[in-house]
This record gives C-alpha cells, sequence and structure tokens, in this order.
C-alpha cells in the first residue's frame, strides 16, 4: 500500500508536467487543427533556458521559470508566423510535416550549439523530504506540483473570464464566425501559441529540475506522450489534457514500478491506440458525425 | 495504344534501361572508378530507394500518413539478423530470412492496418508513430535479438542484389498504381468519402496498400542487415521514419520517380555533408518547412516518367513541324 501510494505521489509529479505541455498541444490543436510537433521541443528549449538562467546566471528558481516562460513564449509566436502561419489553408498533412520539419530543425540546432551531451541541472530547490505515513514526498515534487496547479488555475481564468480568452473559445468554435463577429484572428492564433509555449517552457524547467538533467532530445518522447496525454482527455478540451497528463503520468510510474521500465513507453502506446479505436474523441470529448 | 500485352516496346525500352544501368554500374565497379566508399554510398541509396518507394505508395498514392514505416524495417533487419546468426550467414540467409520478415510484416501490418486505417489524417499518423515504436521496443526486449547491444553481423549481400530487389520494387509499386487497386487507392487518395460513394471498399484498398508498402520496408530492412555489419533497435527509431519521409517529400507524394531522383540526390547531398553531419539534421528540418511553405507538391508533385508519355510528346512534336 505504501508502495502504491508513493507510485501516485511520483505519477502525480510526472503527470503535473505532462499535463502542462499536453495543455498547449490541445489549445493549438483547438484553435487550428495542427498538431504541433515541434511542441515537445519548445518544452526543450525551455528547460535550457532554465538552465543557463540557473547555471551561467546564478539566477533563483522562480526568475528562471518566470524567463523560460517568457523566452519560449516569444519562441513560440515566431515558429507559429513563420512556419504555420502561410500554410493555414493548406492540408492538414502539409501542416503536420511543416511541425515536424520545425521540431527537427529545433533539435538539431540545439545540438549544434549546446552539444549533443546532457547537462547537468544544479539543485535549486535543494534535496529536502518529507516522509508522511511511510511515503517519501520530496520538496521538489511539492514545488512542482504547487506550480503545475496554479498555472492551471491561471490558465483556466484567462480562458474563462477574459477577452482573450473569448476570443480563443470563439476562433476554436468557427474561425470565420469570429472574424465576421471583430475577432482578430491572427492575434488569437498567436496568443494561443504564446501561452502554449509559455506552458510547455515552465514544463521544461520543472522537468529539468525534477530529472537534474537536460538534453537537446529530451521533448521528443515527453511531447509525444503529452500529445497522448492531450488525445486521451479529448484534443481540444482543455480539462480533458489536465486529466489526461495525470493519467498518464500515473499509469507511467505504475508500469515502472510494477512491471518493466523497459515497456513504460509501449504501455503509453497502447493506451493511445486503445483510445484512437474505442473514442477517438477521447474521454471527455463528443463525437462528431463527419459531414460531406 | 497499339501494343497490349507486355511485349510492348515501352516495356522493352523499360528492360534495356535496367540493362543499361547494370551494364553500367559494372563497368564502372570493374574499372575501379567506383571504389569502395562509393560503393557503399550507391546501396544505402538503393536501400532508401526502395523505403521512399514504399513509404510512396502508402503516403502519395494511397494518401494515408504512415509515420511507423521504420518499424516494417526494424522487422525486416532483424529477420535477417537473426537467420544469419542461427542458420547460415549467406547470401542464402539473407534471403530466407528476407521471406520470414516479409511474412512478419504481413501478419504485423494487418494487426496495424485493421484497426489504425478507419482513422483520419493526423490521427492515423501518430497511431502507426505508435505501433512503429512498439513494434521497435518489443524487439528491443527480446532474447534472440540481443536487446539494446545490437547485432553484429558479417557483410553477405552485394550490390547485385540490391539492384534487382530496387527494380523488383519499382515493377511491383509501379504495376500496382496502375493496377485496378492502384486505381481506387488514388481515389481514396483524392476523395475518400466521394470514393466510398463509387462503391470503393476503401478500407480494403487502404490496407493493402499499407500491408504492400510494409512487406517492401521490411524488403529493405533485411537488405541492410545484410550489408551493413551492425543492427541496433535505435537505428529504426521515429527519426529513421522522418528521414524516409522526407524522400517522399521531397520527390513529391503521389511520384514514384520524384522518390527514386530524392533519394538519389540526398544520397549524393550527404555524401558531400557528411563531415558535418550536426548542420545535416539543421538542413533536413529547414528543407521541410521549405519545401511545405513553397513547393508543397515537392520536387515532381504527380508526375512520374514513363517512355509511353515521351515517346508520344517526340511523335506530337515531330509531326506538327
Amino acid at each position: 500500500m505504501v508502495q502504491f501510494l508513493q507510485q501516485i505521489v511520483n505519477g502525480l509529479s510526472l503527470g503535473s508536467i505532462y499535463a502542462l505541455i499536453a495543455l498547449g498541444y490541445t489549445m493549438v490543436y483547438g484553435i487550428i487543427k495542427l498538431i504541433n510537433f515541434a511542441h515537445g521541443d519548445i518544452y526543450m528549449l525551455g528547460a535550457y533556458v532554465g538552465f543557463i538562467c540557473t547555471v551561467q546566471l546564478g539566477l533563483g528558481f522562480f526568475p528562471a521559470l518566470i524567463i523560460a516562460m517568457v523566452t519560449c513564449a516569444i519562441i513560440g509566436v515566431v515558429i507559429e508566423k513563420i512556419a504555420y502561419k502561410p500554410l493555414r489553408n493548406a492540408t492538414r498533412i502539409a501542416a503536420l510535416i511543416t511541425a515536424i520539419g520545425v521540431s527537427y530543425f529545433l533539435e538539431a540546432s540545439t545540438q549544434k550549439i549546446m552539444g549533443t551531451s546532457a547537462h547537468s541541472f544544479p539543485d535549486v530547490l535543494g534535496t529536502q523530504t518529507f516522509n508522511v505515513l511511510g511515503v517519501v514526498i520530496s520538496m521538489k515534487q511539492i514545488i512542482i506540483f504547487v506550480v503545475t496547479i496554479l498555472l492551471m488555475l491561471l490558465l483556466q481564468y484567462v480562458v474563462q473570464k477574459t477577452k482573450i480568452g473569448r476570443a480563443m473559445r470563439a476562433v476554436s468554435v468557427d474561425a470565420d464566425a469570429a472574424q465576421l463577429m471583430g475577432v482578430n484572428v491572427n492575434a488569437t492564433i498567436s496568443y494561443t501559441f504564446a501561452i502554449g509555449s509559455a506552458l510547455a517552457g515552465a514544463a521544461g524547467v520543472l522537468v529539468g529540475i525534477y530529472y537534474n538533467t537536460v538534453s537537446p532530445l529530451m521533448g521528443l518522447v515527453p511531447g509525444i506522450k503529452a500529445f497522448i496525454a492531450a488525445v486521451f482527455g479529448g484534443i481540444g478540451i482543455i480539462p480533458g489534457a489536465m486529466f489526461g497528463g495525470f493519467f498518464i503520468g500515473i499509469v507511467e510510474t505504475l508500469v515502472t514500478g510494477y512491471g518493466s521500465s523497459l515497456y513504460k513507453d509501449a504501455v503509453v502506446y497502447i493506451i493511445l491506440i486503445i483510445i484512437l479505436i474505442v473514442k477517438p474523441a477521447g474521454l471527455l470529448g463528443k463525437n462528431v458525425k463527419e459531414k460531406v | 495504344m497499339k501494343e497490349r500485352g507486355i511485349f510492348n516496346k515501352y516495356n522493352a525500352f523499360w528492360l534495356a534501361t535496367i540493362l543499361v544501368i547494370f551494364g553500367l554500374l559494372f563497368g564502372l565497379i570493374a574499372a575501379g572508378v567506383i571504389n569502395q566508399v562509393y560503393l557503399t554510398v550507391l546501396m544505402g541509396i538503393g536501400i532508401n530507394i526502395i523505403l521512399a518507394v514504399s513509404l510512396n505508395l502508402i503516403i502519395g498514392l494511397t494518401g494515408q500518413f504512415s509515420l511507423g514505416h521504420a518499424g516494417f524495417m526494424c522487422i525486416g533487419a532483424y529477420a535477417a539478423g537473426v537467420v544469419m546468426k542461427n542458420v547460415s550467414s549467406s547470401v542464402g540467409g539473407v534471403l530466407l530470412g528476407m521471406l520470414i520478415g516479409i511474412l512478419i510484416s504481413v501478419v504485423v501490418g494487418l494487426l496495424v492496418a485493421g484497426p489504425t486505417l478507419r482513422l483520419r489524417g493526423d490521427y492515423l499518423a501518430i497511431a502507426t508513430l505508435g505501433f512503429g515504436e512498439i513494434i521497435r521496443i518489443v524487439i528491443l526486449n527480446m532474447n534472440i535479438t540481443n536487446g539494446a547491444a545490437g547485432m553484429v553481423l558479417q557483410k553477405v549481400v552485394d550490390w547485385p542484389l540490391i539492384y534487382i530487389m530496387v527494380v523488383l520494387t519499382l515493377v511491383v509499386i509501379l504495376n500496382f498504381g496502375r493496377s485496378a487497386p492502384g486505381r481506387a487507392c488514388l481515389a481514396i487518395r483524392e476523395d475518400e468519402v466521394a470514393a466510398e460513394a463509387m462503391g470503393i471498399n476503401t478500407t480494403k484498398y487502404k490496407i493493402m496498400a499499407f500491408v504492400l508498402g510494409a512487406v517492401f520496408a521490411s524488403v529493405a530492412g533485411s537488405l541492410y542487415a545484410g550489408c551493413y555489419y551492425v543492427i541496433k533497435p535505435d537505428m529504426f527509431t521515429f527519426n529513421k521514419s522522418i528521414e524516409i519521409l522526407v524522400l517522399v517529400v521531397f520527390g513529391g507524394m503521389g511520384s514514384i520517380t520524384g522518390s527514386v531522383i530524392a533519394a538519389i540526390v540526398i544520397g549524393f547531398i550527404n555524401i558531400f555533408l557528411q563531415s558535418f553531419s550536426d548542420i545535416r539534421m539543421i538542413v533536413y528540418g529547414l528543407a521541410l518547412v521549405c519545401i511545405m511553405i513553397f513547393r508543397p507538391g515537392g520536387l515532381l508533385g504527380t508526375k512520374e516518367f514513363s517512355y509511353s508519355a515521351l515517346y508520344k510528346k517526340l511523335t506530337s512534336k515531330g509531326a506538327s513541324k
């Protein structure tokens, strides 16, 4: 039982990182129907910005987090303007291939600039641990969890209560109608990319702290898993992405804890395939009939 | 066209082309103009042609976006590797392994295609990516494949075998594209709903194209195992699928000729970029983005080279003069 609870605690901290990345996927998909393959690499860039801030500039955790979020937001918007905007009306496959190209470019450029090997991330949060009824909870896990929840609440506030959020929801329902109602669609898409990328940047810094390491290819697998989390919860639905992220995180730690860590990735892919076959719209999604 | 059956002058032209290229390669290698290094590059190009053409069958001709091609290549490579290690390390061993790989690929291809091809567009891409990775993870965890360390093999495949397989792949896939099932696949690419309304069993033809593509990917994998000394599970990740995708996109989705040209051109470009392998990936990424923005059809779009079209063009020009 204690082991089970321990796995749940570990799963929650891993899941909160997946959830943060999944939010970016789901927001972008909701608004322009693009699987932003490069999203995982934005998360990697966030981790590197955090690494540079803490190691080379000697900043603390919170300044590093803020700088990483702002930098990633800018990078996200720039990528959207250069690579995705010209393809707004192209086929979805063309947009997907472009996203794969951007992802390749970001990975290879980071390898060129920072070297292909992993860097170790300093322990900016200390290694303090608490023992609650036999379950070991580290200070890092608590901070990761709290930061994630705060960012999610902030996101819910932005999406539900502000003007930008209302514009985003309007564009995701019907971009043309929203434009007729006076919504600036291009600006709204840019805001969406900025917010999604900022969340990925935050996730990058948190992961760097959690695993004490950053590497140029670190975004690939978590990016795909976060996407799976978004699909699991119902892509385009914000609470779905949060739920999916925590679910995938917990499943992964349980498989690692009780089964074989070699199969943890395979289990996540199998979950994806099952959900796509059984309920392609995701757990919280509604089925939409295709119209001709 | 007056000539019917397979014995017409265009097929004679093709046969002549195949023999001339073979003779040219044979002569250049015998004369020592193509040394061992270039020969290795040429064999790599041959394998890439098979991979690109078979992926183009799925993506370009049928319009189904698959990101799991490396998984099938992995099956072929390991089938050949296991046979070479345990039965006989010879060309016969590679061919036996190739056959086993084809059988496994057909079974796995059917398993993958059945459920996933009901999905569309980007969902299909992610599902096939997942399947490709599952194949790789299973092979990674098997004992017979020596896990993550991979297998060290002897080089037994020589260039004529690769050349024959390239020709065979092209003949099969080009003819598939012109057959009734191939035309059905084209209809599915153009408009799936309309194709279904015309009475085409879309699922059947999508599965047919997917499995055929998987079989040739597996053949390419077996050849790879037979001529590159080492196979490891990390060679067949999602990145390998993307490398094949780059060839298809560069040549033009839907043009088999384009895929062949792309594999040759990128093969030679890679020789020059070999000393800057880190820049190569940056260039690949930029190239994908630029092609999609400025020339979404790739090099050739959906055009194919054919002697009959060339002949018609030449004769009609002569007549108009």
